[in-house]
C-alpha cells in the first residue's frame, strides 16, 4: 500500500471537515473493501479518515414500524437482531466470519458493489438512508455500479428499514467469492410488493414485472414462464447473463415460496 | 509389534502443536541481520519483445540497493532454469526445450514472466521503485488455446509449431487391429481442465552469502531441498554445490507446485552475493496464482474397442498438453510417463496406443500437481468405461469386474511399460459398494426424482504409480536423476533417536509416521525419535517428496538403516552378555539370549556403543549410527474404488453431493488417522476439480481467475462428509509393503464425481468444472 495520512475522528462533522480539507481523502468504516483494494496499491488516497471511533453511528433500535440501524453497525450483529428475519438472514450470508464481524452496512450501501447483499435489502425494504446531511430514500440512493446518491464527503450515519409484512432474500452466491451472482429480496411491504433484485445487473434494482405479476397472485407460480430482460446485466466466467436471467426468476420463485 | 504408537496405531500428530498454535518455522518467520527485501517486476503482456529496460529511476530512489535486469545474471555466467526430464518424440528425436533464464532477457512469455528485480531496505521501498522501472515492449499476439498452439504463431525460435515432442506409447499395430475387431466403440472428447494447486503458504526465499567461508545459504519452501542445491549448482550455476546449502523449513502445502526450481529463489541466491545482504521474498496470493506452476491442461480424443459383452480390446487416446510458456523442472514426464503409462487402470485391456503432444502456450508453465498424469489417465479411463457401460446397457460394476486384472494375474505387465506387482480390485470394489449402499440406490434415485431433483452415481477404480521410482527405470525413461531415498538413523548416547530423511514433509506429517516406524522397531519410546528433514548439510542427499513416495522409498530407507542398527546392536549386545550375534534375540526393544534370565535394553546397548568399556572394540566400530540408501525394485501400485453420489437441482444447476466413499490399497498403513486425512484432502481436490477450480485465461492472456475472488478453491462446506476405508495387498517389493497415500483422492475422486453428475442427467459428456451454468446448460438444452 502507498503511504496516507491516517485520522481517527469522533464525530461526523470533524470528519466532514477533515475530508474537504484533504486532496483525496477517504473514509474507513469496516474497511473490507478499501484495506484490500489499498493493500493491492489499487486506490491512492492522500488520507484515511477512521469512522471507527464515532459512538454515534453504532447500534440497532427499533421505531415507530420500523428499524434504524447505524451504519456502523457490523453485519454480525445485523444477524443477530431478528425483527425483521429477512434482514438478519441477509446479514448472515454475508462473507465470512470475519468479514461479517468487520464490515458495516453503511460501508457496503457507500460502496454500491454490484454483488453486494445490502443494497437489496435497501431497495426491496424501501428503506431510507440517513447522512450526516439529509435523507435519501432507496429508490433514489443506488444511481449506477459503484455509484450512489452521496455527494462528496456525505457520510452515511443510519439505515431505516420499515417492517414488511412479509419479506425473503435468497442468494445464488458466488461459488468463489460467494458475493452474489444473483441475490433477490422480495417483500411485501405497506407500500406494496417490491423485488430487488443484486448480483444481475450493474447496479441493484426492481424488478418491476416480477413485482407485478406477484401484486396480482403472491404466489411461486405466478413468477413461473416470466422471463426478465437481461441484455444489461452482467456476463462474467461464472454465469452469462442468460443464466443470470434464469436466477432472477427461479430465486424469486424460491423466495415467494418461503414466504407465501 | 503393535503398540499405541507403532506401526499401525493413529498417533497424534508430533508436528500439529507447532503448527496450530502458530509457532512452526516457515520461511517468511525466519529473518537474518540486515535483511533486506526483494520484488519481482513482472510482464502485464502475455506476450512480447523486451526492446528495453529502463532501471535508472528504481535504482536511483532512496532505499534502493540494486535492481537488476536478466541481462544482469546472464552476464554473471548464471544459466538457464532446466528441465529435468528427457522425453523423445516418436522419431527419436530430443524434447524441444526453450530457453528459460530466471529473469527474461530478450522477450516475456506470460503475465508474470519477471523482467527485473528490486532489492530495497523494505518491502514498500522495493514496491515504489519496482512501479518505476521501465521496460518498452513490442506487444505480440499471444498463443492461449492449447487446441490450436501448433497452428498458431511460434513463441520460440528454436520450438517449431510450439511443439515440444510427440510422443507414443503402446502398441499402435495391436490397437488398430483391436478397433477392426470391436463390436462397438466407445469414444468421448476430454478437457482436463487447468488448475491452480494454491498451498495455503506462498513460496517464499530467503538468501545469504557468507564472505568469509564462501557459503550460501537458501531458505525456501521447496518439497526437495537436494535437488533445489543440485540444480542451482550444477546447472544454473549459482555456486559450487558444496557451497550451497539449503534449507527447507516448515512448508505450509505443496501438491506438487514446490517441487519445482523457480526463478524466484534462483535470482534471490544469486542476488545475495551481489548486494552483500540477505535477502528475503515471499509471493502475495496474487503472484502464486500467476508464477506457480499450474497443473492439468489436456485435450484428449480418446476411444475403446470392446466385443459386444463388454471385454475390453483396445484404448486409443490422443492428447494435447500443455507446457505453458516453458519446461518447468518436470513438466515434461507429466503427460507421458506420469500418464500414458497409467492408461491401463485396473483391466487386461489386451492393446493400448497413446499418443502425446506437448505444446508451449504464453500462459503460466504447468508441470505436476498432486497426482501428476494420474488423475488425467484416470479420468480418461473411468469416464470411458462408464459410458462404454452405459451405451452396451451394462452396470458399470459388471463391466469393471468383467475386466479386472484378477489377484491370480500379478505380476501383471501392462500394455504401457508397467508391471503391477499386487493387488486386489474387487476386494475394494466389493467393499466400497457395500459402504455406498449401491444396492439402494434406485430406490434413493426414485426419492430424488419425486423431490423434483436429479440424482446420480459414479464410479472411479483407480490405479496409480507411486513409490517414484526405481532409479534405472526412470533414467533410461529420461530422467535426469535418480529416484532412491536417503536414511541416517543415528542412536544418541542415552538411546534416544534421531532419523534424518532425504524426503521432505508440507504437511504430510513424517515426524509422525517416520517415528512410528523406528519406533515399532527399536521398541522404543514414539516420543524418543526425532524425525530431521529439509536441510542439505543434515541428510544425505535425497529426493525429497512427491509422487507419493516418502513411505513407500524414503520408509524403507529408514527401516533398512533402522535394520542395520539392530544388526550392530545385537554384536554388542553378544558381547555384553557373553554370548554370540546368532544367540541374541531382539524383541520389543529387550536383547536375550536364550536359557537365561539376562537381558539388555535398547538403551544399555546404546550407551555401551558410546561409552565402550565392555565393548567388543577390536571387533567393532564404536557409535551406533547407521545409514541406507534405498532404490525401490519397481513402482507400487496403490489402487481402490471410489463412489460417489449426487443429487442436482435442475431450477439452479447446483450440485450437492451428498455421499462420497473411497476405499482405498496402499498396502501397509503405518498412521490410520494420517492417511484418512490424506485421502481427505485428496478427494476434496478432486472434487475441486471437477465441480468448482478452473485457471481460465482470456484471449490476451491474461489471467482472469488471478484472486479467490474468481478461483473457486473448495472449502469444507463445498463436500460431504466422507466415508474412507481400506483394504490392504501389502507392496511386494519394500520392506514397509506400504504404497503410498498421497495422491490417491486427488486421482480417483474427480472421475467419480464427473460419472455421477453425468448419470444424473442422463449427458454423455460434460465440460469440468460442472458449474451450475454447465448443467442447467445441459439440462435446457440451451
Amino acid at each position: 500500500m502507498y503511504s496516507f495520512n491516517y485520522h481517527c475522528v469522533s464525530s461526523t462533522a470533524e470528519a466532514s471537515e477533515l475530508f474537504d480539507s484533504c486532496e483525496s481523502a477517504v473514509y474507513l468504516s469496516g474497511g473490507m473493501t478499501l484495506i484490500p483494494t489499498l493493500k493491492q496499491r489499487l486506490d491512492y488516497p492522500t488520507d484515511v479518515i477512521d469512522l471507527r471511533a464515532i459512538n454515534d453511528l453504532q447500534g440497532i433500535n427499533k421505531e415507530n414500524g420500523s428499524i434504524r440501524v447505524g451504519s456502523r453497525t457490523c453485519h454480525a450483529d445485523v444477524a443477530r437482531h431478528h425483527h425483521i428475519q429477512a434482514l438478519a438472514d441477509l446479514a448472515a450470508g454475508i462473507g465470512d466470519l470475519q468479514v461479517r464481524n468487520c464490515g458495516t452496512i453503511g460501508g457496503s450501501i457507500a460502496n454500491n458493489d454490484p454483488a453486494a447483499d445490502y443494497p437489496a435489502a435497501l431497495l426491496g425494504l424501501g428503506a431510507t438512508v440517513h447522512t450526516n446531511n439529509r435523507d435519501i430514500g432507496a429508490d433514489d440512493f443506488f444511481v449506477d455500479l459503484f455509484e450512489t446518491a452521496l455527494e462528496m464527503g456525505e457520510i452515511v450515519t443510519a439505515v431505516s428499514f420499515p417492517t414488511p409484512r412479509r419479506a425473503a432474500y435468497l442468494k445464488f452466491p458466488n461459488p468463489a467469492s460467494r458475493y452474489a451472482i444473483v441475490g433477490v429480496f422480495v417483500a411485501e411491504t405497506e407500500a406494496g410488493i417490491r423485488v430487488a433484485v443484486t448480483g444481475a445487473g450493474p447496479c441493484v434494482f426492481r424488478a418491476t414485472t416480477i413485482e407485478e405479476a406477484l401484486h396480482r397472485d403472491f404466489r411461486p407460480t405466478a413468477v413461473e414462464g416470466l422471463s426478465v430482460d437481461h441484455s444489461n446485466f452482467n456476463s462474467d466466467i461464472h454465469a452469462s447473463q442468460e443464466f443470470r436471467g434464469h436466477l432472477v426468476t427461479e430465486m424469486t420463485k424460491r423466495a415467494v415460496a418461503e414466504i407465501s | 509389534m503393535t503398540t499405541n504408537s507403532g506401526i499401525g496405531a493413529s498417533v497424534l500428530r508430533k508436528e500439529d502443536a507447532r503448527f496450530i498454535t502458530g509457532t512452526g518455522g516457515y520461511t517468511d518467520d525466519l529473518s537474518l541481520p540486515g535483511q533486506v527485501y526483494c520484488v519481482f517486476v513482472r510482464s502485464p503482456h502475455a506476450r512480447a519483445i523486451i526492446k528495453s529496460v529502463d532501471t535508472s529511476d528504481a535504482e536511483s530512489s532512496e532505499g534502493v540497493l540494486a535492481v537488476f535486469t536478466g541481462e544482469d545474471l546472464r552476464s554473471d555466467g548464471i544459466g538457464d532454469l532446466p528441465c529435468g526430464w528427457m522425453v523423445k518424440s516418436k522419431d527419436g528425436s530430443d524434447m524441444l526445450a526453450p530457453s528459460h533464464p530466471a529473469i527474461a532477457t530478450t522477450h516475456v512469455n506470460y503475465v508474470g514472466d519477471i523482467y527485473a528485480m528490486v532489492i530495497a531496505d523494505t518491502i514498500e521501498t522495493a514496491k515504489d521503485a519496482a512501479e518505476l522501472v521501465e521496460a518498452d515492449f513490442e506487444i505480440l499476439t499471444p498463443v492461449v488455446d492449447v487446441a490450436s498452439a501448433t497452428t498458431a504463431d511460434q513463441i520460440h525460435e528454436n520450438v517449431p509449431h510450439n511443439q515440444c515432442y510427440d510422443w507414443e506409447l503402446g502398441d499402435s499395430a495391436a490397437t488398430e487391429a483391436a478397433f477392426a475387431n470391436a463390436t462397438h466403440v466407445t469414444s468421448l472428447y476430454i478437457v482436463n481442465n487447468r488448475l491452480i494447486p494454491n498451498a495455503i503458504e506462498p513460496r517464499a526465499a530467503l538468501g545469504n552469502h557468507d564472505p568469509a567461508s564462501g557459503l550460501y545459504t537458501l531458505y525456501t519452501t521447496s518439497q526437495n531441498p537436494h535437488l533445489e542445491r543440485l540444480i542451482l549448482a550444477a546447472f544454473v550455476n549459482v555456486a559450487p554445490e558444496a557451497k550451497l546449502h539449503v534449507i527447507s523449513p516448515d512448508v505450509g502445502g505443496g501438491f506438487g507446485s514446490k517441487i519445482f526450481v523457480y526463478a524466484e529463489e534462483t535470482a534471490v541466491i544469486w542476488a545475495t552475493a551481489k548486494v552483500g545482504r540477505p535477502i528475503k521474498w515471499r509471493a502475495e496470493r496474487i503472484e502464486s496464482f500467476q508464477a506457480d506452476a499450474h497443473g492439468r491442461d489436456h485435450v484428449t480424443h480418446a476411444e475403446l474397442a470392446l466385443s459386444g459383452d463388454g471385454d475390453f480390446l483396445g484404448l486409443r487416446v490422443k492428447t494435447i498438453a500443455n507446457m505453458g510458456a516453458y519446461l518447468s523442472t518436470f513438466a515434461s514426464s507429466v503427460p507421458t510417463y506420469l500418464y500414458g503409462t497409467l492408461l491401463s487402470g485396473q483391466y487386461k485391456t489386451p492393446a493400448i496406443h497413446v499418443e502425446v503432444k506437448s505444446v508451449f502456450t504464453n500462459t503460466v508453465p504447468v508441470d505436476a500437481y498432486r497426482g501428476a498424469g494420474r488423475p488425467e489417465a484416470t479420468y480418461v479411463v473411468e469416464r470411458l468405461v462408464e459410458t462404454a457401460a452405459r451405451e452396451l446397457g451394462v452396470d458399470p460394476v459388471e463391466i469393471r469386474r468383467r475386466n479386472f486384472i484378477q489377484p491370480s494375474d500379478f505380476p501383471y505387465e501392462t500394455p504401457v511399460a508397467l508391471t503391477y506387482d499386487t493387488g486386489d480390485y474387487e476386494a475394494s470394489l466389493a467393499r466400497a459398494l457395500n459402504l455406498a449402499n449401491y444396492s439402494e440406490f434406485a430406490q434413493r434415485r426414485n426419492e430424488s426424482e419425486a423431490n423434483g431433483r436429479k440424482r446420480g452415481i459414479g464410479f472411479s477404480c483407480y490405479i496409480e504409480a507411486c513409490g517414484l521410482a526405481p532409479s534405472q527405470v526412470a533414467l533410461s525413461l529420461g530422467a535426469g536423476v535418480g529416484l532412491f531415498e536417503s536414511a541416517e538413523v543415528r542412536v544418541d548416547v542415552t538411546g534416544s533417536v534421531t532419523v534424518m530423511t532425504g524426503t521432505h514433509s508440507h504437511g504430510q506429517g513424517h515426524e509422525t509416521t517416520f517415528a512410528q516406524v523406528v519406533s515399532d522397531k527399536l521398541g522404543i519410546p514414539f516420543e524418543n525419535v526425532t524425525v530431521v528433514h529439509g536441510d542439505t548439510s543434515k541428510s544425505d542427499y535425497g529426493l525429497g517428496t512427491y509422487g507419493s513416495r516418502s513411505l513407500a522409498v524414503g520408509g524403507s530407507a529408514i527401516a533398512t538403516a533402522t535394520d542395520k542398527v539392530i544388526v550392530k546392536a545385537k554384536k554388542i549386545a553378544a558381547h555384553m552378555l557373553n554370548s554370540t550375534e546368532e544367540r541374541v534375540s531382539f524383541d520389543e526393544g529387550i536383547f536375550k539370549i536364550p536359557d537365561s534370565n539376562e537381558s539388555l535394553s535398547f538403551g544399555e546397548v546404546a550407551f555401551s556403543a558410546y561409552v565402550p568399556g565392555n565393548f567388543p572394540i577390536e571387533e567393532l566400530e564404536p557409535g551406533l549410527s547407521e545409514k541406507a540408501f534405498y532404490d525401490p525394485a519397481n513402482f507400487t501400485y496403490p489402487a481402490g474404488t471410489h463412489i460417489c453420489e449426487v443429487e442436482m437441482d435442475p431450477g439452479t444447476g447446483t450440485t450437492k453431493i451428498v455421499s462420497f466413499v473411497a476405499v482405498d490399497d496402499f498396502g501397509t498403513v503405518i498412521n490410520p488417522m494420517i492417511v484418512e486425512g490424506q485421502v481427505h484432502g485428496g478427494i476434496t481436490q478432486g472434487i475441486g476439480q471437477a465441480l468448482l477450480e478452473h485457471g481460465v485465461y482470456d484471449a490476451d492472456g491474461q489471467l482472469l481467475t488471478g484472486s479467490y475472488m474468481d478461483y473457486t478453491m473448495p472449502r469444507a462446506d463445498d463436500v460431504p462428509d466422507f466415508i474412507v476405508d481400506t483394504t490392504v495387498t501389502p507392496c511386494t517389493h519394500n520392506p514397509l509393503g506400504a504404497k503410498g497415500c498421497g495422491e490417491a483422492g486427488a486421482i480417483g475422486a474427480t472421475a467419480a464425481v464427473m460419472n455421477a453428475i453425468t448419470n444424473a442427467l442422463e449427458v454423455k459428456e460434460l465440460a469440468m468444472p460442472a458449474t451450475a451454468e454447465t448443467v442447467w446448460r445441459a439440462l435446457t438444452g440451451e
